[in-house]
């Protein structure tokens, strides 16, 4: 029988003054085993640590069982200070009398009554403890990043920075993300691409950084320290290594009608592209869904223009396998689709646009060359009516909704564009009305707020409390807005030219797919969850995964910097190592009882369980060969679903096993 | 009972969803026929302001349009606290929102007989 330990934490008054922590203390030395037990303000102090070290070296205890927080909170605390007083960090039990006992309980007698008994329960459990030693795994010296927006750029360049290997995987031909499609950012109106075209630059010519574009992650398997990817290097039908990105062949296609997403289809592309001036790499692709040659094999037009023999009609998708020791995903975000808000007319008039939109008919190398001008008028841009005088800007499209089409969070990012647009159009502009209808503008950040003010203050834009409640296509092509005016307790009909919608952001389809590769978990809106909201935030709960942007939470452009810099910096801290140590509490499958099912082989999230042929001896003395299952203590992450499904009770968790369970169930039952 | 949780009893209706964002106003297509707004109904039904809403013809100019309840980006609905309040005058003892005499003064081509003769069902004691 061990010689136990228990030490009840008061936390504060968190838990003693829902706990009689005395009570629970002098209960638990009439367990059996129990030969120590007392209680203290603050375990996880200095002096609590110091406390549980001298009890066990008084009293030669050998297991502790701590009555305080989450095992989540403070488990690995306590195991160190019991590891240095020279047990077994695995003969530690938590006993979690403060989440599961007084934060949810307001009596102080049921209280205590369920400290008690969950204190029982972990002496009964430390009863079966037995020493447990974690194994080493080596970890793979590469860092690969999905996603290559300004998120992942700047993960890979500071990983790059450390010394370590880097490969970005981006689905779109070109690196640079939806920061390449921004015209000035707030709240220093510099210009976006003169800030990131040299980021794209840098990353390119990085000789640690590998740019996987026009790529996805087909297939991630494996562990913290070594995991393995699939990527899938999507046909370009361009052989990226002859290609000079000279642009003849963009300018030869005679398929012009492809819709060009970089403008958001306000224009159109050849089938044959380069996505703009600036892209990383800057080669071609073709558009296998408009291209005719690859469609009915009839045209080579690009094939006969391009002087560098790079048109392979014939090209394939290629897999590439690589090793990695670090995941990041930084896989960005898009605007919502607003269709489902019929009040605003974006799909009844070309003149209703999202402020992405307004971005591109703002932007130099956009539809228009950077003039403002109302979409509906882009083919006839000479006309007088093409400037719009009066531009109303809706903002909460979508966001903060409990309605079903939107999104029920802030978007965060929209208050700051919206004041930048309406600065901007004022300011080039000084003969047009802007209204901006808003329902709070929330600026913190730094000169967030004075830049909203100067809107107002210094460029007259209309700022409105009340939200548009209808935007109605009038026969002249003008559009009436509806909308209430709060402060004034009015309802106002503006004749507007123009209305931008400053649209919900949500994050990017494939971060879905992306978190069940990664096995990373996902809120419900499919934002990453970070592994502790206040304390680890670029981490994901899985281990060896990595969040940067927007993936994790809306985000502007600093703080998806900041955030960014701040998964790289974990990731130099995992991969800076040569070994990790492993979570000892892996499963263990007793071989006489296997009867070689392969239950456990199918549960098994990450493959850790094979089977294999060996040679047992049976009752009679005779050889015999059976199927036995084996595990891989590197790759089991002891989620115990093994254990469960093994009909003979065969597995084992190592430090939850069934005698253990079984022996808390009866520890509460009694 | 008290009258603003009888209202919000009628109209099922959680009026602290409200963001204050008057769109059910910006969205009202008889906001210039009331003197209170869809939005000024649950701001004022939620402090407990009910009396001017009962006494106010507001509460008829609502055209049960619906349109509010469809926009509201909350999923506040003030279409139905609208019709709570309506019910809760009704419900007033004692008072005849329509006096026989009266009838006369709204006859015209127009109005179906069968009109009138419901509301003087409906709302005279």
């Amino acid at each position: 029988m061990h010689r136990i330990g228990v030490f009840v934490c008061h936390c504060g008054t968190n838990i003693a003054a829902t706990v009689d922590v005395k009570a629970v203390a002098e209960a638990m030395k009439q367990e059996p085993g129990v030969v120590f037990s007392v209680e203290y303000q603050y375990m996880c102090s200095e002096g609590g640590q110091t406390m549980i070290q001298e009890a066990i070296n008084e009293h030669k205890l050998t297991g502790v069982v701590v009555c305080s927080c989450s095992p989540r909170m403070h488990e690995a605390t306590f195991r160190k200070a019991a590891s240095k007083a020279g047990i077994n960090p695995y003969m530690v039990e938590i006993a979690n009398i403060r989440e599961q006992c007084s934060w949810i309980h307001k009596d102080i007698m049921t209280a205590t009554e369920k400290a008690v008994i969950l204190a029982r329960t972990a002496v009964a459990k430390v009863q079966l403890n037995a020493p447990l030693v974690a194994g080493e795994s080596p970890v793979t010296k590469r860092a690969l990043v999905i996603g290559g927006g300004i998120a992942g750029m700047q993960t890979a360049l500071d990983i790059a920075e450390a010394g370590f290997e880097v490969d970005i995987v981006e689905k779109q031909p070109t690196i640079g993300g939806k920061m390449t499609q921004i015209d000035k950012t707030f709240p220093t109106l510099d210009c976006a691409s003169c800030i990131l075209t040299p980021k794209m630059v840098d990353c390119a010519q990085n000789e640690k950084i590998h740019i996987y574009a026009y790529s996805e992650v087909d297939e991630i398997n494996g562990f913290v320290g070594n995991f393995t990817a699939k990527i899938r290097k999507k046909a370009r039908y361009v052989d990226t290594t002859k290609c000079t990105g000279c642009g003849v062949c963009t300018e030869k296609c005679p398929q012009k009608k492809v819709p060009n997403e970089f403008n958001l289809g306000l224009d159109t592309r050849r089938a044959i592209y380069i996505p703009f001036a600036q892209a990383v790499p800057k080669v071609a692709t073709i558009d296998a869904d408009y291209c005719t040659m690859l469609k009915s094999g009839k045209c080579g037009v690009c094939s006969k223009v391009c002087t560098a023999g790079a048109i392979d009609y014939k090209q394939q998708d290629e897999i590439i396998e690589q090793q990695y020791g670090a995941i990041v995903a930084a896989t960005g975000y898009n605007p919502i689709k607003i269709d489902n808000y019929d009040e605003f007319a974006y799909s009844q008039s070309k003149d209703v646009i999202t402020s992405l939109e307004l971005e591109r008919l703002m932007n130099a190398a956009g539809p228009s060359s950077g003039t403002l001008i109302r979409p509906s008028y882009l083919d006839r841009q000479d006309d007088h009516k093409a400037h719009p005088k009066t531009i109303v800007f809706v903002q909460c499209v979508g966001s903060r909704s409990d309605d079903g089409c939107g999104k029920p969070y802030c978007s965060k990012i929209c208050c700051m564009y919206t004041a930048k647009h309406a600065m901007l159009i004022r300011e080039k502009y000084p003969d047009t009305d802007v209204y901006v209808f808003y329902i709070d503008v929330r600026t913190p950040g730094k000169l967030f707020d004075e830049f909203y003010r100067r809107a107002v203050e210094q460029y007259g834009v209309h700022y409105i409390k009340g939200m548009v409640g209808k935007v109605a296509p009038q026969p002249d092509g003008t559009l009436d807005v509806q909308a209430s005016d709060l402060i004034a307790n009015k309802q106002l009909h503006i004749n507007a030219d123009l209305v931008v919608l400053a649209t919900a952001i949500e994050p990017d389809k494939t971060a879905r797919s992306v978190a069940t590769m990664l096995r990373a978990s996902m809120d419900t809106n499919d934002f990453f969850t970070e592994a502790h909201a206040k304390l680890r935030p670029v981490e994901s709960p899985t281990a060896g995964v990595f969040l940067s942007g927007v993936c994790q939470g809306p985000k502007d452009i600093p703080e998806t910097v900041s955030q960014a810099s701040a998964a790289a910096a974990k990731v130099i801290g995992l991969l800076a190592k040569d070994k990790l140590t492993g979570n000892p509490c892996v499963a263990q499958p007793n071989e006489l009882m296997c009867n070689g099912c392969s239950s456990c082989e199918k549960v098994c999230p990450y493959g850790a369980i094979t089977y294999s042929d060996k040679e047992f001896m049976q009752y009679d003395r005779s050889m015999a060969v059976r199927r036995v299952a084996s595990v891989n203590e590197a790759v089991c992450q002891g989620c115990g679903a093994c254990t469960v499904a093994c009909p003979s009770g065969a597995m084992d968790l190592k430090g939850f096993s069934n005698k253990q369970i079984m022996a808390e169930v009866d520890a509460i039952c009694k | 009972m008290d009258r603003k949780e009888e209202i919000l009893r009628i109209s099922g209706v959680n009026v602290r969803k409200c963001m204050r964002c008057g769109k059910c106003s910006g969205t009202c297509p008889s906001y210039d026929e009331m003197e209170f707004h869809p939005h000024q109904f649950v701001y004022m039904v939620e402090s407990g302001d009910i009396e001017p809403l009962l006494n106010s013809d507001s509460l008829y100019k609502c055209l049960s349009c619906f349109a509010c309840v469809e926009r509201c980006p909350r999923g506040v609905e003030p279409a139905k606290v609208v019709e709570a309040v309506r019910l809760a005058a009704v419900r007033q003892k004692g008072n005849n929102h329509l006096k026989a005499e009266n009838v006369p003064e709204l006859l015209d081509d127009e109005t179906p007989q069968q009109l009138l003769v419901s509301a003087f069902r409906k709302f005279t004691k």
